[in-house]
């Protein structure tokens, strides 16, 4: 149970149970009526985005997106993830060696310090940042003083998209550094290398799938985050729009197709999530079915 | 938060201090903030701005919305987990690699397709016009978009239950003699229903903090269809700082409860689990 | 002296899993760390390697306190139970991990690694990742990459536990082999008496984080320290007796005990091999019926059922069985050639005594 979404392998393999043999009109009425749930709530709204991107010809799509305002909100977007992303990984990665590979008082508590931000709504998010570098909140006069401006500029969106995205990369991480234990390690060890190296070359490679799935989920959401920099961006167009915030302005400005153009590349981005984690998912079940296969056969004959 | 235990591994106190300070700076501090600064209040100010009719009528919009909506995934949720989990047919792959989409999809996109799809003379807002009901700019508008944005977390939560079910459970009760609708009452329901409740809960959690898919779809008329992450958005932009902190501070107290309840929900689930 | 461990505890939480241990492992020995699970083994052979820190006591390794010595430069060699190969190297990068971090020159390193699988029959899996290896295949290229970087000792935690009982076999052999070819330290841990006894030169024998005794096979069998040894290794018949008027009685079964006052309670114990049987009941001291004979390839297992219900366990080879004619529910009468007294607390060895 995630609330991300999990990296799912199917029970391959197990035949149809009791359920399942039964009368094939049952089964036909249960299939036809997920089936349709899913045609309304996940492909529908799929194909529309596509149709409508493209309604007015390719042409119409290349115009709306050299538009300078949406050139900068994607340059703008681009460079939200760019500061984002390695931002969590470091300190996924440090997480998830403390939480995953060692033991101490209060770890469920840090666990759920780090879930916090799923379970906050966007827009408190971004409030909380204006509560502390708003005109009106508590660093406000200072940075005032100083001329750093947060909000409605670049660092309060950077702050609040890290905020929403601190969880992803650590919580991919952690239960794979659990789960693989202590003792590569302590073999590395064992042998003379150092901490550093250890992490280099044993425990970074024996997480690195996961490791990368945690970054493009991260990515995404850097990417498609709505709510929380929303609050702090204050919709300067071709300073402080982001791409999402482009497709709420252009929607408001009536200019659907503009609006689906911006979106369609954020679909896109989404779709790429999803063919990447259906990637990963061929790979875990490739190589799970490969070790099926080698390891009970006992001596197995070299070269083979 | 000591190490309780010799460990040759090194590199806990650099990288346990590293996520302390990170959670605490990114996380923590910000949240603290908003709480300290919600003191400021006087109780009787506070109790006003965060039941004043507005934000009423908002707050029954979005829990009303959301429990609607993640009961929605609850029944269908489990059903199409139950059938890509059980069942083998075409398209099958395609139709689960899709759950995840509501997902991965940004929120303003998933609101301006729901917006599009469901307005007078969008693919699905045609049809139901006809029929007479409205989607696009009514309440149920917001539901439609919150069961869009909960579903993944329902079926993804129940799947891998279903998967790892104990089929010779089944299979014995069948030998019992028991029908296959008594067989799923007596022996499958109650495996499932802990997992079910924790899908809920999270579908739950999610919707009472959306807000890019929503104020697409929502048409936003206050005392209608105006959820309560929208009123924060909006009294702020009034720069009423107490308005939007008091509104936001009933959200983070449902959302830790919501939060506690998960935990114990997945801690219940997870004991029929092997 | 390779190893050397004074006085060695260790707490985990308050609670003692090691307490007060002393033993040396000499040069080129071959010794194995003997007891039931959770007996606080493993946690003696992580201590030595620097895995886990003692919470009192000195460990020497070639003379040489490395109590505050970090694991990776005590220079040992440790084969994980689960073998704990690097997934994502191969077999041949798992066995030159130790020597990159040693910094030996790519020639060397291609000639240690040659010589190892060689040595350790890989050679043909160089390129095979861990996964795609059998438990034999995987223990042998753990051990290889241990001993690659020459390690002044080898430490192997239940380096047979995790394969099947054929492959045990083999392996068991093969490490014996190896062992004389190489004459490196090593030090593994078992639960299993028949292994340990089987390949060890020396045995330790632990039980609940206390060493109960240390020697050569032969000689722990033969003379265990106390009632634990006894029955842990190898099978013993043990008693509780009164003395009375100089005689420890347990049921019918009577022991000389010269000097004990009346009242005294012994315990007694005696090993299947020591019972002698015939098959004529007026034969020996004691009769009995003889109720199963089991048959466990060259010797037979019998349970002799004394009238007043005592069940005594002998053991005598098959030809035996056949040439004294002896049958399955038949009357037969015993006696005891030798057994051992143990003393209350264990804690004085036990003198074995002959009974004529």
């Amino acid at each position: 149970m995630s609330r991300t979404i999990p990296i799912h392998l199917d029970s391959a393999g197990r035949g149809p149970g009791p359920a399942a043999a039964g009368s094939p009109a049952v089964r036909r009425m249960l299939i036809g009526l997920a089936l349709g749930f899913a045609a309304v709530f996940l492909v529908l709204p799929l194909a529309n985005v596509l149709v409508k991107a493209l309604g007015k010809g390719v042409s119409y799509y290349q115009t709306t997106l050299s538009d300078p305002d949406m050139r900068a909100a994607i340059r703008l977007t681009l460079a939200v993830a760019v500061i984002t992303v390695p931002l969590n990984l470091v300190f996924g990665l440090a997480a998830a060696w403390a939480i995953g590979k060692h033991s101490f008082r209060g770890k469920s508590l840090l666990i759920t310090l780090i879930d916090l931000p799923f379970s906050v709504s966007p827009v408190v998010a971004g409030l909380v940042l204006v509560v502390l570098f708003g005109a009106q909140g508590y660093l406000g006069p200072w940075l005032d003083r100083h001329d750093i401006r947060i909000i409605f500029n670049l660092p309060g969106i950077v702050m609040a998209t890290v905020f929403v995205t601190v969880p992803f990369i650590a919580r991919e991480l952690i239960p794979l550094m659990q789960a693989s234990g202590n003792e590569q390690e302590e073999a590395a060890l064992t042998l003379g290398a150092s901490g550093w190296r250890t992490f280099w070359h044993v425990t970074l490679p024996s997480v690195r799938w996961g490791l990368l799935y945690g970054v493009i989920l991260c990515n995404a959401r850097a990417m498609g985050e709505f709510g929380a920099v929303s609050v702090v961006s204050g919709h300067i167009a071709g300073l402080t729009d982001t791409l999402p915030l482009q497709v709420e302005k252009l929607y408001h400005e009536y200019n659907q197709t503009g609006a689906f153009a911006a979106a369609s590349l954020l679909a896109m981005l989404a779709l790429v999530t999803l063919g990447f984690k259906a990637l990963l998912e061929w790979r875990i079940r490739r190589r799970y079915e490969r070790g099926q296969r080698a390891a009970p056969s006992g001596r197995m004959e070299a070269g083979a | 938060m000591p190490a309780t235990r010799f460990n040759p591994l090194p590199g806990f106190g650099l990288t346990m201090g590293y996520t302390l300070v990170y959670v605490g700076v990114i996380v923590v501090l910000p949240l603290a903030a908003l709480l300290v600064r919600t003191l400021d209040l006087t109780p009787a100010d506070f109790w006003r701005l965060a039941t004043d009719p507005r934000a009423m009528a908002s707050y029954r919009l979005t829990f009303g919305a959301s429990l609607a909506a993640a009961g929605v995934n609850a029944l269908f949720g489990t059903l199409l987990a139950w059938v890509l989990a059980r069942y083998r047919f075409p398209g099958r792959g395609l139709v689960d690699a899709l759950v995840d989409f509501p997902f991965a999809l940004p929120t303003a996109v998933a609101g301006l397709t729901l917006a599009d799809l469901f307005a007078a003379e969008g693919w699905l807002g045609r049809g139901l016009a006809m029929a007479g009901i409205q989607v696009a700019f009514t309440p149920l508008g917001v539901m439609v978009a919150l069961t869009f944005v909960g579903l993944p977390f329902v079926v993804r939560t129940l799947q891998p239950v279903i998967e790892g079910f104990d089929r010779e459970l089944e299979e014995a009760a069948a030998t019992l003699g028991a029908g296959r609708w008594r067989t799923f009452r007596s022996v499958v329901a109650p495996t499932l229903l802990p997992a079910v409740l924790t899908g809920f809960a999270l579908a739950l959690a999610r919707a009472i903090g959306e807000y890019g898919s929503v104020i697409f779809i929502a048409g936003n008329k206050p005392f209608v269809s105006e959820i309560a992450p929208l009123l924060i958005v909006i009294r702020l932009e009034e720069y009423d700082y107490a308005g939007a902190m008091a509104l936001a501070v009933v959200l983070l107290a449902i959302s830790f409860l919501l939060l506690i309840t998960i935990n114990l929900l997945e801690r219940w689930s997870s004991r029929f689990r092997r | 002296m390779s190893i050397e461990l004074h006085q060695v505890s260790k707490e985990f939480g308050g609670v003692a899993a090691v307490r007060g241990v002393s033993f040396r492992v000499n040069d080129g020995e071959l010794v194995a760390l003997l007891g039931p699970s959770g007996g606080g083994k493993t946690t003696v052979l992580r201590m030595i390697a620097g895995l886990e820190a003692p919470t009192a006591g000195d460990i020497y390794i070639r003379g040489q306190r490395v109590n505050d010595l970090s694991v990776q430069k005590r220079n040992i060699g440790f084969v994980f139970q689960n073998y704990a190969l690097f997934g994502s190297m191969t077999v041949l990068k798992n066995i030159a991990f130790g020597l990159k971090i040693k910094r030996w020159g790519r020639r060397r390193r291609a000639e240690r690694v040659a010589e190892l699988l060689e040595l350790l029959d890989l050679c043909g899996l160089e390129n095979r990742y861990p996964h795609q290896l059998s438990g034999g295949q995987r223990q042998r290229v753990a051990i290889a990459r241990a001993l690659a970087p020459q390690p002044s000792v080898l430490l192997l935690d239940e380096p047979f536990g995790a394969v099947d009982a054929k492959i045990r076999q083999e392996l068991r052999e093969w490490l014996v082999r190896l062992h004389s070819q190489l004459n490196v330290t090593t030090l593994f841990v078992t639960h299993d008496q028949e292994e340990a006894m089987e390949v060890a030169h020396r045995i330790i024998i632990f039980s609940t984080g206390r060493l109960e005794q240390m020697g050569p096979p032969r000689e722990v069998y033969d003379q265990p320290a106390n009632e634990f040894v006894a029955r842990f290794i190898g099978v013993m018949n043990v008693f509780e007796s009164e003395v009375r008027g100089g005689v420890a009685r347990a049921g019918e079964l009577e022991f000389p005990a010269p000097g004990r006052p009346d009242g005294d309670r012994l315990r007694l114990g005696f090993r299947p091999y020591a019972v002698q049987i015939s098959a004529d009941p007026a034969a020996y001291r004691y009769p009995a019926i003889l109720r199963h004979a089991f048959f466990l390839g060259v010797v037979m297992r019998l349970e002799l059922e004394m009238p007043s219900g005592l069940a005594v366990r002998a053991r005598i080879t098959k030809e035996e069985y056949t040439q004294l004619g002896l049958a399955e529910d038949a009357p037969v009468s015993f006696q005891i050639r030798q057994f051992r007294v143990f003393s209350r607390d264990d804690a004085a060895p036990a003198a074995e005594t002959a009974v004529s």
